[in-house]
């Protein structure tokens, strides 16, 4: 990880218009991606985690969905504001993702081959003999077996982690600057998982790319992150380098998050501590902080307004009225 | 002989699915062995924890105890009945004293019925068939008790499943299962879809039971940590069988199967300073099918301590020390 910031996310904002209301998915989003590190961004289903990302490559369905503010800077542009073919050329190319069910970007019909050599041929500009050439040796780094073999199969002829092997060589197959890995792990057993992270810390550590890994596993991230950014209700509710995440979370959420996992180098007692009620709806959310109804240390101030992000040094971030004067 | 305080004994417990057709001409009837032989005791009032990889064969134990699925071989006794041996008819009763419930509460709760609705629906199918005897309006009074007990509001019972959210699903579907008053819950990866917050949430309420009834629980998850919260004991299952059984601290002191280890080792621990540190096991290749009986160890391909005599021969289930057993050549004399 270096000091040079090569993805600015801004104030971003993602409203879904429905029946039942605005949906406000993301709501202000903002955070500095460096060159080489691993961001991660955990937070509960239906936070906001994997719309942030759509948003960064400008993937949201639209109805129902819509930027509906902010930037996201990326090499003097802002990707919100580019056209169709001018976000081709950087998707899968100096930005690529990869996804929980391998099988969602991999089509069944198409040999692996056929897959792998278009995007390497449509990005990088190589003739087909060199584009096969290096497929076979991205499956080979990414520990496919027999990878000049089995490059002429089918998606299903894979098991499950051989398929999110296969997803991340073609992710990185164009050395792009920035891998988005949106729960790459989840469907997968722990030794599965294990084998894959393995995979994408070391590859990704060799080739120099930046990782923005969205996960719902305190484990996972701090196995994996130099930084983490904790969401709740389409919101960056704290952020900062992972040790400093783990070992002084600031934001109540973050603590109660963090106490009720249960863990494996510990007996949890009796009880586990468990924080009460549940997430928000996000839809037609009032403008305080979100998570009030579950808190312990709710104040007044609380319910009327959201607290602004507030640096509490050392990297570290949080948005909540205890670290913030009231106004 | 199962001792007086065991409640549930599984012996060579087998579940094997006929696949494919029988060919025309004579060819062989294909299985998935997806039992294949397993044996555990759970005493009145413990939690047994069943972990294992996706395909190990999990959900397919539990139902093959419940009967859903009726075993290919091998007993089932609960309560010092032989389940396998049952009538259709006298297996409902039985059934009363067992009760389910499942990872996918939404999938498990009928979409057209009210939440109140469906926790009363066991006690009145097993009141029409005179199996317990309970008015309607003492079914109506317990709806709103067990309602109380799971942490759902008494108002919420006219509202339908889509109407509450994962957490709250569960514990209706908690509530459904209690209703009978059965000494048995067979919990089937029950916490695996709720998020973090949730999840400790439904984990206590299921430790809160046990203690105020003396429930009795076999608890499926493949989350290891889950696991070990949960659980007196624990049984790691891979392809089939059981390969590793032991009280709870014991396996997560000392565990012995080389698979067990690795999966222990694979397990992330939310704490980068410990995460940096430690050393896994990182086993090679996948999970293989079970698709056919293999004469060695099912472990032997991902094995990184394995023996010529593991290709050949398939290790029982033994005693490694003193209530700790393993499927494993390396424990063996
Ligand atoms: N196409 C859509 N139409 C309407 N609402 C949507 C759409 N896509 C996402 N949302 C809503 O946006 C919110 C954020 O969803 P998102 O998928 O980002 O959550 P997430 O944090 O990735 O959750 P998970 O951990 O379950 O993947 C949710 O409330 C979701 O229902
Ligand atoms: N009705 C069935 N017919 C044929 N095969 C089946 C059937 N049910 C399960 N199987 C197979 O039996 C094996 C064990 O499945 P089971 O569902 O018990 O695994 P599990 O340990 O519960 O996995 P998971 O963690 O994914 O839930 C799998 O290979 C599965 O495909
Ligand atoms: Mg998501
Ligand atoms: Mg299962």
């Amino acid at each position: 990880m270096t000091e040079e910031i090569i993805l600015q996310v801004q104030d971003l904002k993602t409203y879904f218009h429905t029946d039942e209301g605005i949906v406000k998915a993301v709501d202000g989003v903002t955070f500095d991606l460096h060159k080489g590190e691993t961001l991660g961004i955990v937070g509960e289903s239906g936070s906001g985690k994997s719309v942030t990302n759509l948003s960064i490559i400008n993937m949201i369905p639209n109805p129902p969905g819509k930027i509906a503010g902010g930037q996201v800077m990326y090499a003097g542009k802002d990707l919100v504001k580019l056209t169709i073919n001018e976000l081709r050329s950087i998707r899968g190319n100096k930005i690529s993702m990869i996804f929980q069910d391998p099988m969602t970007s991999l089509n069944p019909y198409l040999r692996i081959s056929t897959q792998m050599i278009e995007t390497i041929v449509l990005h990088q500009k190589l003739d087909k003999k060199t584009a096969k050439a290096k497929a076979i040796d991205m499956l080979k780094l990414a520990g496919i077996p027999a990878p000049e073999k089995r490059i002429d199969q089918y998606p299903h002829q894979f098991s499950g982690g051989m398929r999110q092997r296969v997803m991340i060589a073609m992710g990185l197959s164009c050395n792009p600057e920035i891998l988005i890995a949106d729960e790459p792990t989840s469907a997968l057993d722990v030794t599965i998982q294990a084998q894959i992270l393995d995979l994408i810390k070391d590859l990704t550590a060799r080739l120099g790319t930046a990782v923005i890994l969205i996960t719902h596993s305190l484990g996972v991230v701090a196995g994996m992150c130099d930084t983490i950014c904790v969401m709740y209700a389409g919101r960056i509710v704290e952020r900062g380098p992972t040790t400093e995440i783990f070992d002084k979370p600031k934001h109540p959420y973050t603590q109660g998050l963090i106490k009720s996992v249960p863990r494996l180098d510990k007996t949890s007692g009796d009880r586990l501590y468990s924080i009460r009620g549940q997430p928000p709806n996000v839809i037609d959310l009032p403008d305080c902080c979100p998570f009030y109804p579950r808190c312990d240390k709710a104040m007044d101030v609380c319910k009327r307004k959201y607290p602004l992000s507030k640096d509490v040094g050392n990297g570290h971030a949080v948005s909540c009225w205890l670290y913030t004067e009231a106004k | 002989m199962a001792e007086k305080d065991t409640l549930l004994e599984v012996k060579d417990l087998k579940m094997h699915f006929p696949i494919g057709g029988k060919g025309l001409f004579g060819g062989k009837q294909q299985y998935i062995y997806a039992v294949d032989g397993v044996n555990f005791t759970i005493k009145k009032g413990e939690t047994l924890g069943l972990v294992g990889e996706s395909g190990c064969g999990k959900s397919t134990t539990a139902r093959a105890v419940a009967q859903l699925y009726r075993p290919t071989g091998g007993s089932v006794n609960l309560a010092g009945k032989e389940l396998t041996r049952l009538n259709a008819k006298d297996l409902i009763a039985a059934r009363k004293n067992m009760q389910m419930v499942f990872q996918d509460p939404y999938a498990s709760l009928n979409p057209r019925m009210t939440s109140g609705d469906i926790i009363a629906e066991p006690m009145k199918i097993y009141a029409r068939k005179g199996l317990v005897a309970m008015t309607h309006k003492e079914i109506d009074e317990r709806v709103e008790q067990l309602m109380e007990r799971v942490g759902l509001s008494r108002f919420f019972r006219n509202r339908y499943p889509h109407e509450f959210s994962g957490g709250q699903r569960q514990r209706i579907g908690i509530a459904r299962a209690l209703a009978l008053r059965p000494e048995l819950m067979l919990c089937d990866e029950p916490v695996s879809a709720l998020d973090v917050s949730i999840q400790a949430q439904i984990l206590n309420l299921f430790k809160d039971l046990q203690d105020e009834f003396g429930l009795t629980y076999l608890f499926i998850a493949h989350d290891l940590a889950v696991i070990q919260y949960i659980s007196t004991r624990v049984a790691v299952m891979y392809l089939g069988i059981i390969a590793e059984i032991s009280g709870s601290a014991d396996l997560y002191k000392k565990p012995l199967h080389p698979y067990t280890q690795a999966l222990l080792s694979a397990a992330p621990i939310p704490d980068p300073a410990i995460e940096k540190e430690r050393k896994r096991i990182i086993l090679t290749g996948d999970v293989p099918s079970p698709d056919k009986q293999r004469p060695g160890c099912y472990f032997y391909d991902r094995c990184w301590k394995r023996m010529d005599k593991c290709k050949a021969e398939r290790p029982q289930l033994k005693e490694a020390e003193p209530g700790h057993e393993v499927a494993c050549f390396l424990y063996h004399d």
